[in-house]
């Protein structure tokens, strides 16, 4: 089946297609040398600005979560002038507060064998071997740097009683390489890198516009050189200019309208920047979380991750018969299914997130899923309080209990918690070589907005670590050699350029607000969510593919023609906002099927049934796809032209993932 | 003189000034309770304490000169601290122009929330104490020098001893949040010793309202004559 | 289930405001307060009228965006729970239910239910924060913290920036969001150099920022979704006062 699809091309691709694309490979400008010197060797080479024309160049950074704090902050250390914008009204709100688990690191105080080159290779493997080799070293080097940095800040990181930071194991990881703040590693590791964006605020070296979106990039003879933004109070839209523009606006997982991002997260920022002409990487690959609270009914509005941490203690099972509506305590142990310890039995219940979350859906799929509507399965702790003590559960996840009550009104330390996998994280973002600049020059991309280092899938506390080493470490630097190498304060606000992409965004704006239609953009929204959760989520098929690619169109079609979106748009207009947001969604959903079905194997979080093994599980195609597959908008309803860029790996052995 | 000014600026240093004013003010209702226990030893026990407060410091201060200094340290202190008070309650005033239309109180105890119109009321009736046991002005049958006789026919007069009652409550309640209150501005609280700060504020408090109220209900009762 | 709301509603910033009634209809006990909200505007835009603003984003209880008076009560009736984290289940059918803005001089209203809260930002800005530049950090455990510091700091940082605290405060005082970073950084050593500094300077934002002052009533630390501790206000209090008196 597999060499069928090879030769047929999609319906969305013309079939000179492949001959055509072999020759459009991307450089991602990897620093020649052995991998462990590629970093050294590239800072030394890179072009430096002098510190004194440091001042002479504006930065404009998007977001103000873990990368775009940190990256706006350090920037402004440097010398040069930042200007910063996030939609929320305060830089320490970013989503970026909500990560629970920790950071990793390759700090090896434990003594447990844990090195620069094992974080590595545990991401590129967990990454399903689709990550950039020289991106991921660099990570696991720059690891180090980032918790002595946030110790310095005052990040109150769990120590032991010696007075040393203290380390936990995650995610499944074998050694034990986890920093982490209570369940609130994000909120603290987030506040040290607010704290440092304020210092540059109070001091004047950071300009910070609060309740800001930005709506459109402005590409000056193909460069980044400014956005247009609105002010989310005033509705005024106003145009920005720099010499470089970051974005660092977190992922896309609310394409699904259910995810466990923030209800403001949304992908406006890169995807106005991909239709300016960068390439979007990945899109298709989305994790799912397996451990987060099951919807409760319509009225659901997002959904609530609980720390995987959970799976360390808890013990997922379903009922072995179909239909099971006994309530948990009355299924004897003989009659329930700990599925995953059956699979897996040497990491049972600690599989990888990708691999628990797709044996959830599969038991569910079988009709053997608890509580409402099915979409659920059992995390039960009665053996650990039965091992442990109700003390020790309630010392390790006392937290996370209170909350799941709150949420469910149901004790978990008596009935088994119900959980169900959530969308929860983007590794898909816009491609970026490894300066951390796009296919625009001018325009760079850290954190969960690029596409870069988590491969297929992201391990367990590494969303943090990619975050704060872009941001604090990484862009800081490699920006300097883009900027030593254009005039500084090149541009215009009162050119043609600006004054043009800002009137597109008004007349945008107007015409959402003119359309009048019937149905509210939540219920645009949640279609679309819908669409793409059965079609493009934990797994995906040919034919599924296609209908969301035939079904997003259509909806975007009604949308333009019968979306109502209330207010005017000089005041505060939740309504507008929304529906600016759900316009770029339904064009990136369509990418997103279009990424899924043209990579016809079964990686990380991206799962085609076409593709697997006889005991159901991926099977990656290494001699097809080992590649990043970036897409070049090229018009509305035009197909989107694939560039490669083919991976190679050097530094590791590519393997089957095995986690039996 | 320049560090307190400095803190006086702040709204954190004028709780500081009413915290410490509080320290003196409440060092004297406490000793003027123990002294109005003599009482209860005999008239001439309770003249004589009079008389010593006035010649007290004798011979290295002339007669009354103590007295008049403790007056000046309190009147001071009432000074300030109602000063500090004032220029507070502005400043909140200020800091919510707009009331809520329905607002609910979880922590607040009735004492924390009546410690201004509480210190209005302790205010006048210090006045009306001045005028009453003081200068005698607004007392019926005034002996000066008698402190006894004028003790115990005031509060002869029923209704003079429920206004004296009521003050004592209202004082009571005062202290109980004012002491507490003292010790967490002062910066003393914390897990450790909450417990028995919070003790001390309850005893401080009961101690003063109890000790005074004992005078006006013996009389009335008929312990005293 | 069925509540009568009583919301704020405020054009913007200019605008004067009125509590308008609106009927919740249909409402299942599981659904969040603000899913709750969410359901009334919908039928609002169905009715072409403008919806009911409120600030959210996480919609988990950390990112500390939502607000909202409740009945009186800062993030509503339940203990340690944000707004976005409370549910219908807390109500009872038929109960009327009052909503309102923080109301504070020095959060502004900018439209219904929303705030501004810039205020906490620029108390951060003058001082909350250890000036160590990126890059400049000593290996991370050159320097030990004792575990019970550490802890006691966690519980400071624990701060989501709400603005409960502020909400509740009779006197709309912000002495517990001040005092919990000036605490934190005070308990931790990587924060000694500039103690007196911070404390200092952030107290006088704060003041000038036009909150009231703290009358030690604990409303605060009752409201905070948190459970940050008012020992933080007597923690900033002795560091404001050392700080003062050794100031040269």
């Amino acid at each position: 089946m597999a060499s069928d699809t090879q030769t047929r091309p999609t319906s969305t691709d013309v079939g000179t297609r492949r001959s055509l694309d072999l020759q459009r490979t991307l450089d991602a400008k990897i620093p020649a040398g052995p991998l462990q010197d590629k970093w050294d060797t590239h800072r030394f080479k890179m072009k430096l600005v002098n510190p004194a024309n440091k001042r002479k160049y504006t930065v404009l950074v998007v977001g103000s979560g873990l990368g775009g704090a940190a990256a706006a902050a350090t920037m402004a250390e440097l010398g040069y002038r930042v200007k910063c914008f996030c939609y929320q009204d305060s830089p320490r709100r970013a989503h970026s507060i909500a990560a629970q688990g920790g950071i990793n690191a390759a700090k090896n105080y434990r003594n447990d064998g844990d090195s620069i080159f094992r974080l590595f290779y545990d991401t590129v493997k967990g990454g399903d071997f689709r990550a950039r080799e020289a991106n991921v070293y660099r990570l696991a080097q720059v690891s180090v740097n980032i918790i002595d940095q946030c110790v310095a800040q005052g990040v109150p990181f769990a120590r032991e009683y010696g007075g040393l930071l203290d380390n936990r194991s995650f995610g499944g990881a074998q050694v034990s390489r986890t920093f982490y703040a209570r369940g609130q590693t994000g909120q603290q590791l987030l506040l040290g890198a607010y704290q440092a964006l304020q210092r540059q605020i109070g001091l004047g070296n950071v300009e910070m516009d609060t309740r800001t979106e930005m709506l459109d990039l402005v590409l000056v003879d193909g460069k980044a050189k400014g956005i247009i933004t609105r002010d989310m109070v005033t509705g005024k839209i106003e145009a920005h200019a720099g010499d470089a523009v970051v974005l660092a606006t977190g992922g896309y997982g609310n394409v699904f309208y259910l995810s466990t991002n923030a209800k403001g997260s949304n992908t406006t920022a890169i995807w106005r920047a991909h239709r300016k002409g960068a390439f979007f990487g990945n899109p298709c690959y989305t994790q799912i979380h397996p451990t987060c609270i099951p919807v409760s009914g319509e009225h659901q509005s997002k959904l609530t991750l609980m720390s995987e941490s959970l799976r360390n203690d808890g013990r997922v099972w379903v009922p072995k018969r179909q239909g099971d509506t006994r309530p948990p305590h009355e299924i004897p142990e003989s009659e329930r299914d700990y599925y995953l310890e059956r699979k897996y039995p040497s990491f049972g219940n600690l599989a990888p997130r990708d691999i628990s979350s797709r044996s959830a859906k599969e038991v569910c799929d079988a009709g053997r899923g608890v509580g409402p509507g099915g979409l659920g399965v059992y995390l039960d702790f009665a053996d650990a309080i039965k091992r442990l003590g109700v003390e020790k559960i309630r010392e390790r996840y006392g937290n996370l209990f209170d909350m799941y009550q709150r949420i469910t009104a149901e004790n978990p330390y008596e009935v088994p918690m119900r959980i169900y996998p959530a969308v929860h994280y983007t590794m898909g973002g816009l491609w970026v070589d490894y300066n951390l600049m796009s296919t625009i020059p001018g325009l760079f991309v850290i954190g969960e907005a690029n596409f870069s280092d988590h491969g297929a899938n992201r391990l367990g506390a590494s969303a943090l670590m990619q975050g704060l080493a872009d941001g604090y470490f990484i862009l800081p630097l490699t920006i300097g050699d883009y900027l030593a190498q254009v005039k500084a304060g090149d541009f215009n606000l009162e050119g043609g350029e600006f004054r043009q992409t800002q009137a597109e965004v008004n007349q945008r704006t107007e015409r959402l607000l003119g359309i009048k239609g019937k149905r509210s953009v939540d219920s645009f929204h949640r279609e679309l969510g819908r669409v793409m959760w059965d079609e493009c989520g934990m797994a995906r098929n040919d034919q599924g593919l296609r209908r969301a690619l035939a079904r997003i169109p259509e909806l975007r079609a009604e949308f333009w023609e019968n979306v109502r979106v209330t207010g005017e748009s000089n005041n505060i207009n939740g309504e507008l906002e929304k529906a600016g947001r759900v316009a770029d969604f339904l064009e990136l959903g369509e990418l997103m099927c279009l990424d899924a079905l043209h990579r016809v194997e079964s990686c990380g979080g991206h799962f085609r049934e076409e593709s697997q093994t006889e005991e159901g599980e991926a099977l990656r195609d290494d001699d097809r796809f080992a590649y990043v597959a970036a897409w070049e908008f090229k018009g509305l309803g035009e197909k989107p032209v694939l560039h490669r860029e083919p991976l190679s790996f050097e530094n590791v052995q590519l393997a089957q993932r095995s986690y039996k | 003189m320049a560090p307190a000014l400095a803190l006086y600026r702040t709204s954190v240093g004028k709780k500081v000034v009413m915290a410490l004013t509080g320290l003196i003010l409440v060092g004297f209702v406490v000793a003027h309770m123990l002294g109005n226990l003599k009482v209860f030893t005999g008239g001439e026990h309770l003249n004589e304490y009079a008389e010593f407060l006035r010649t007290v410091g004798a011979p290295a201060l002339p007669y009354g000169m103590a007295l008049w200094i403790a007056r000046i340290v309190l009147l001071v202190s009432v000074v300030l601290h109602i000063v500090a008070a004032t220029q507070l309650t502005l400043q909140d005033r200020a800091g919510r122009p707009q009331r809520y239309a329905y607002h609910k109180k979880q922590a607040a105890t009735y004492a924390s929330l009546t410690m201004r119109w509480g210190g209005v009321i302790i205010l006048l009736f210090v006045i009306y104490h001045i005028l009453h046991f003081t200068t005698g002005t607004a007392h019926q049958n005034y002996i000066h020098g008698d402190v006894y006789h004028n003790v115990v026919s005031g509060f002869q007069v029923w209704y003079v001893s429920v206004i004296y009652i009521i003050a004592m409550v209202a004082l009571g309640a005062h202290l109980y949040h004012g002491v507490w209150s003292m010790f967490q501005t002062l910066g003393l609280n914390n897990q450790t010793w909450n417990g028995v700060l919070r003790g001390i504020a309850v005893l401080t408090a009961l101690a003063v309202v109890i000790g005074n109220i004992a005078l006006p209900v013996a009389v009335l009762a008929g312990f005293l004559t | 289930m069925n509540v009568t709301l009583h919301v704020w509603r405020q054009k913007n910033a200019t605008s004067p405001g009125k509590m308008v009634k609106y009927e919740a209809k249909n409402i299942s006990p599981d659904t969040s307060f603000l899913e709750m909200l969410d359901s009334v505007n919908q039928e609002l835009i169905a009715r072409d009228e403008d919806p009911i603003a409120f600030d959210h984003d996480c919609r988990e209880g950390i990112c500390g965006t939502c607000s909202l008076m409740i009945n009186g009560l800062a993030h509503g009736p339940e203990r340690a729970t944000t707004t976005c984290q409370l549910h219908m289940r807390s109500f009872k059918d038929g109960d009327t239910i009052y909503i309102e803005p923080w109301r504070a001089s020095a959060f502004p209203v900018l439209k219904d239910l929303v705030v501004d809260r810039g205020a906490f930002d620029r108390i951060i800005a003058s001082g909350g924060y250890i000036s160590v530049s990126t890059g400049s950090a000593p290996e991370a455990n050159s320097v030990p913290v004792p575990k019970d510091a550490s802890d006691l700091a966690m519980d400071a940082a624990a701060c989501i920036a709400c603005g409960a605290c502020v909400a509740a405060c009779p006197n709309a005082s912000a002495m517990l969001f001040t005092a919990a970073k000036v605490s934190q950084l005070a308990l931790l050593p990587q924060g000694q150099p500039e103690r007196q500094r911070r404390v200092l300077d952030m107290v006088r934002q704060m003041d000038s920022e036009g909150f009231g002052h703290c009358t030690n009533i604990g409303e605060c630390s009752t409201a905070c979704p948190k459970e940050i501790s008012m020992d933080f206000i007597a923690m900033l209090n002795r560091e404001h006062l050392k700080a003062t008196l050794s100031k040269k």
